[in-house]
């Protein structure tokens, strides 16, 4: 490999030295300055298509797009200027005249980035008031909902879904103004090749795809995220429980997390209904003349204990075997085998991710 | 290394002297859109009927279009002559007095081609000092309407390839360091210089290189690069594999659009030969040089005309632009540097390995050298192909060549560049046309298009129009051309039917400033060139469309009122028939009156009427 | 899935689909055979083509929705197509498609109920010296008035 050697350029007035190949962005991120980003994702790979994050660069002709322009020596950038102003405000006033502008309602609101930088550049209104697109909003699969109306074209979706799911559902098709991220042959994801790992929720920076279950449960201000493992399977992802009032409204996934980052499968990020399901079972039940009756812990362990010792008894100890489960812990399925080596006395221990 | 000479000297024997009279229509796609077809049929039946011992040819475009179709005669030992405007009713007269009696019809001939051996008919003139071609310098078209365009031999005796034999002669470098002597720009549009392009495809390291030809032609009013594939399909060949014997190719594709089916059918058929003559192949005249060609054709898409658009289009991919830097020249088809030109340039650079740099650069200015095609089309008089030495005034190309406006009427603009050009008024018509002077007057050489347009064309209704195009083809990929150009077009809808407001002006012009500077590609970067060239020079029309809901050129249709005038109606009703919206009352022989609250201006009655009577304002 | 709709495309077809395999960047060239075969993309068609070449279906999807020539729903025998280049605009152009919507009763996008026209929006036909220009299949017609669209369209079959 090439040795990489070290560039300094000046940002902003201040100077900084960044290792070769670094863009434009990366640098200003590094001296403390934010620029913002629409289509840009860190995972990803880089499209420049959204143009918010346009910058001046002397020599250059236009405004060049730092999260694509790589830093030289000596470049000097300006970040604020006025003419990069004026661009930024123009595009999301354009974003503005096609969406459906009912942030009140929205489950993104405190959490899309179309806002936060609406807000920042205080765009209040779009001079644009003529068509805005109008497409129906896909509700017919249990987990994802889409709404066309609120895409901003970034593209993540479709990049997350090839790269790192590696299942190409999405591509955009149409062209122009119409524009549009679909599957093939534009049906519902429902139809489709989806596995609904939501990992294009995940990306979406807008309101255009939500998980469904959480819509109406919570806005994010009033959500706390609390990281805990999937209890799904072995893997061991980690994610955030949205938990509002003591109770679980969904899951999202958290680009921290260690083995997983933003990456989920349909039964993490989607699964969790049963914690609060009616229909849990949340006490022990023994079955008493036929039907089953609620127990204490001490009542049922009593009698779960009184029927091993019996049938060790009068089988043998070879007579009892367990199988443990993936979705326990490594604590849990050690004190299993611990229990019937120790307690039962055999081998007879299993595992359900063993075949 | 083997020598096209020879061959070169027995073609020119067997062409250069005729024995019997040779009859050559012009059949580019233009041609046989007026009927070259048709003419042809009634030649062939003529002449069985007559039991005339004649050859009948074929060859393309010579750029009169105002004059389809063109038919050349030629008798053994005297000059050709062109004729203009045959059509099959003309065919026997023709063959009567030219070919039978040898006096040419002198009322349709156009001129003769003078060529020193034999003697001129008196009363025709030669062509050089004909009207449509006195002030041109046909060069890159020389061959165009000249040669047969399907026979490899008639470009060989017209010394074609003699550029390629130089070329493989000389190393890499030199070759490279000739175009940059000859200050050849790129046809395109941009005009960036060929020699730097070429240098920076030779300097990337790859162990694979790639030529491309851009032929997608897609600007409306543009066909330059059309009739000379069509012309001269082995002068693009010939351009292509100096560039790749100068850059290291092995490999070249051309791109054509779907719409050239022609274009296509010819270029096919050149490769074909090219490779028969072992002009195209491995071992190119037994050299060390090995080059093919492919022809990938356009699937309906103006944006595949940039060049990373159109890189993804071969590549099989939606046609969106790349991210640049890295440039082509560096990472380009299937990530390998690649060279693109336009038609033109290739052609431009057969011919500058033929005649020489230095002869090349003594045509032109200083920064802009050789000449330059332009399709003239719109209100101008003749319509058709020119070609003018690089800095010949847009004055001079209009009304020298093209003869000025149409049933003289007032000249008002003149269209330059395509959707990303400028309308350029009167008072710009002296600027020397070269890529630098302009750009300086807010429109750009493009391809070569020439638009003219008289004073019964509205400027707005232009711009509106060329926005409409640009937003329909905008790719979609960043948001202040997908988004920009649809809330644009939207302005100027709104002012064109009598809805603007003065701030829709300040809109305009903020938005353009946006899109020019963010826009990814150029297709975004140029599209508000329309509307400003046509805001910095005819605004009045704007601020009448919007202040006085009026359009002064009669255009805009939801600002006319239609109305009778008493004087000349007879009452004869055909207004009131004609009208879709029933909005004309009146009886017979009594003045008939349009109702302007039900009129919903379509012109109609205005058409029926043998009047004049009525009135659009 | 293999082959899971492709029943009813023929075996030509698929063979024709299957050499594209053997040349770099053949989804448009495939995609243009396939219309030339069958008119229009059936999505059957299409989804072949996505394994035969081993291209994600949503990318044949939307390669085939970017291009102005492909077209997704089948089309009559006969394809009009009235230049609505700049000349042609200049010089009457809307009306001489206005003209071809009024004769045929469809719009332009529609074909006729018999499926013998279909009227295709187009930008520049590059014939412009000719202006008006319209282009039936693939021959183009220069100078027209509304006579000549009744004669042309009458003299076709
Ligand atoms: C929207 C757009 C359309 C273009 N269309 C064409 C075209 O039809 N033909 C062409 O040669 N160049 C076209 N160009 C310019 C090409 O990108 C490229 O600059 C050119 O082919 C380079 O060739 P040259 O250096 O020989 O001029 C277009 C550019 C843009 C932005
Ligand atoms: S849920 Fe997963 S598989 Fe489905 S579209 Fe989104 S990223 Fe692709
Ligand atoms: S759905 Fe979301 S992630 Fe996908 S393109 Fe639209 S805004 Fe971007
Ligand atoms: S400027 Fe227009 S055509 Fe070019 S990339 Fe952006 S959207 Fe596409
Ligand atoms: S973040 Fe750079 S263009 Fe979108």
């Amino acid at each position: 490999m090439k040795k990489m050697s070290d560039v300094t350029l000046t940002i902003d007035g201040k100077q900084i030295k960044v290792p070769s190949g670094t863009t434009v962005m990366q640098a200003a991120e590094k001296a403390g300055l934010s620029i913002p980003a629409l289509c840009y994702d860190p995972e990803l790979s880089i499209a420049g298509s959204c143009r918010m994050c346009v910058v001046e660069i002397d020599g250059m002709n236009n405004l060049p797009t730092s999260c694509s322009t790589v830093a030289t020596e000596g470049m000097v950038v300006q970040t604020k200027s006025k003419p990069v102003i004026e661009a930024r405000k123009m595009v999301l006033e354009l974003y503005l005249a096609d969406h459906p502008l009912d942030c009140m309602t929205c489950q993104k609101n405190g959490n899309c980035l179309l806002q936060k930088y609406a807000y920042e550049y205080q765009v209040k209104d779009t001079p644009f008031k003529e068509n805005k697109h109008r497409y129906p909003i896909e509700d017919n699969n249990p987990f994802i909902v889409r709404d066309m109306d609120k895409c901003i074209n970034c593209g993540k979706c479709i990049r997350v879904c090839d790269e790192v799911q590696g299942r190409n559902v999405l591509q955009y098709a149409y062209r122009g103004y119409d524009t549009k991220v679909t599957t093939a042959m534009d049906v519902p994801l429902i139809e489709s090749e989806c596995v609904f790992c939501g990992s294009c929720v995940a990306v979406c920076p807008t309101g255009a795809l939500l998980e469904k279950k959480m819509i109406g449960k919570g806005q994010s201000w009033e959500v706390e995220k609390v990281k805990t493992t999937c209890p799904f399977c072995g893997v061991g992802c980690n994610f955030d429980l949205n938990v509002r009032d003591g109770k679980v409204i969904g899951v999202t996934s958290n680009p921290e997390s260690e083995v997983n980052g933003r990456h989920l499968c349909v039964k993490g990020r989607f699964g969790t209904d049963y914690i609060h399901h009616p229909e849990r079972i949340t006490t022990p039940l023994i079955k008493k003349e036929g039907v089953f009756v609620e127990a204490s812990w001490d009542e049922a362990l009593d009698l779960v204990s009184k029927k091993f010792l019996a049938m060790k008894k009068e089988y043998g100890n070879e007579s009892i075997g367990a199988l443990s489960s993936a979705r326990c812990t490594n604590e849990e399925n050690y004190v299993m085998q611990k229990f019937v080596r120790a307690v039962i006395g055999n081998n007879n221990i299993d595992h359900c991710a063993r075949t | 290394m083997r020598s096209l000479k020879l061959l070169r000297n027995d073609l020119k024997e067997k062409y250069h002297s005729i024995s019997k009279p040779r009859i050559t229509i012009g059949m580019g796609t233009c041609g046989i859109a007026a009927g070259a077809d048709k003419v042809k049929d009634a030649l062939y039946h003529a002449v069985a009927e007559k039991g005339l011992d004649v050859d009948i040819e074929v060859t393309s475009c010579i750029g009169m279009c105002y004059k389809e179709v063109n038919v050349e005669v030629a008798l053994p030992d005297y000059p050709p002559v062109v004729y203009g405007d045959i059509t099959p009713a003309r065919v026997t007269r023709m063959l009567e007095e030219h070919v039978v009696g040898n006096t040419p019809v002198l009322e349709w001939a156009e001129f003769q081609l003078e060529n020193g051996k034999h003697t001129p008919y008196q009363d025709i003139s030669s062509m050089e000092s004909s009207d449509y071609y006195f002030h041109q310098t046909r060069e890159v078209t020389s061959r165009c309407g000249r040669i047969s365009p399907e026979n490899i031999e008639e470009y060989l005796i017209t010394d074609g390839y003699e550029g390629l034999e130089k070329v493989l002669m000389t190393q890499p470098q030199k070759v490279i360091d000739d175009i940059k002597a000859s200050g050849l720009r790129g046809r395109g549009g941009g005009g960036f210089p060929t020699g730097l392009k070429w240098q920076f495809a030779h300097d990337a390291e790859g162990d694979k290189k790639y030529i491309v030809c851009n032929a997608d032609e897609g600007d409306p009013g543009a066909f330059m690069d059309r009739s000379i594939l069509e012309g001269d399909p082995h002068a693009v060949l010939e351009g292509m594999m100096i560039a790749g014997y100068a850059i290291g190719a092995d490999e070249g594709y051309i791109y054509v659009r779907a719409e050239y089916p022609l274009a296509i059918k010819r270029l096919k058929r050149a490769i074909k030969q090219a490779k028969e003559y072992g002009l195209l192949g491995d071992h190119i005249l037994e050299s060390s040089f090995s080059f093919d060609i492919h022809i990938k054709v356009g699937a309906g898409a103006f944006v595949c005309g940039e060049e990373t658009a159109l890189l993804n289009s071969i590549e099989g991919k939606r046609g969106m632009p790349r991210l640049r830097p890295p440039f082509p020249a560096v990472k380009g088809l299937w990530g390998k540097p690649t060279n693109n030109n336009n038609v033109e340039t290739y052609a431009n650079v057969a011919l500058i390995f033929r005649k020489g740099t230095e002869w090349y650069a003594s045509i032109g200015t200083e920064n802009s050298k050789g000449t330059k095609v332009f399709s003239l089309t719109g209100k101008i008089a003749k319509t058709g192909l020119a070609e003018v030495p690089m800095g010949t005034t847009l004055r001079q190309i209009i009304y020298d060549i093209g003869g000025g406006i149409q049933e003289n009427k007032r000249f008002k603009a003149v269209q330059i560049g395509g959707p990303s050009g400028g309308c350029l008024p009167e008072d710009k018509l002296d600027i020397p046309v070269d890529y630098d002077s302009l750009i300086k007057v807010g429109a750009m050489m493009g391809s070569g298009g020439l638009v003219v347009m008289d004073e019964a064309t509205c400027m707005v209704d232009v711009a509106r129009y060329f926005l409409t195009f640009s937003q329909a083809e905008s790719c979609g990929k960043c948001t202040p051309c997908r988004e920009g150009t649809t809330r644009m077009l939207e302005i100027l809808n709104r002012i064109t039917s009598g809805e603007g407001e003065m701030e829709d002006i300040e809109r305009l012009e903020r938005l353009a400033r946006v899109m020019k500077t963010t826009s990814l590609c150029g297709l975004g970067q140029t599209a508000p060139n329309p509307v400003l060239s046509t805001l910095r020079y005819f605004k009045d029309e704007y601020i009448a469309h919007i202040k006085d809901k009026r359009c002064p050129s009669g255009v805009c249709n939801h600002l006319l009122t239609y109305s009778i005038d008493a004087e000349k109606c007879i009452g004869c009703t055909a207004c009131a028939k004609a009208c879709p919206v029933n909005a004309i009352t009146g009886t017979v022989k009594k003045t008939h009156e349009i109702n302007p609250e039900i009129c919903i201006t379509c012109g109609a009655c205005m058409e029926a009427c043998h009047f004049d009577a009525v009135i659009r304002v | 899935m293999t082959n899971r709709n492709s029943n009813h495309l023929d075996i030509k077809f698929k063979k024709m689909m299957e050499d594209y395999k053997e040349h770099k960047g053949s989804l448009i060239p495939a995609l243009q055979t396939t219309q030339e075969v069958y008119g229009y993309l059936p999505k059957e068609a299409m989804e072949y083509i996505s394994q035969v070449l081993e291209i994600p279906f949503s990318e044949v999807f939307g390669v085939a929705t970017f291009y102005a020539q492909f077209r997704l729903q089948p089309r009559g025998k006969h394809v009009i197509k009235v230049c609505s280049g700049t000349a042609c605009h200049v010089r009457g152009g809307p009306h001489i498609l206005k003209e071809v919507e009024k004769q045929l009763h469809i719009k332009s996008g529609e074909t006729t109920n018999d499926n013998k026209f279909s009227i295709e929006p187009v930008a520049c036909l590059g014939a412009c010296g000719l202006a008006p220009v319209m282009m039936i299949d693939e021959e183009t017609f220069g100078r027209l008035t509304k006579e000549r669209v009744h004669q042309i369209l009458d003299s076709i079959e």
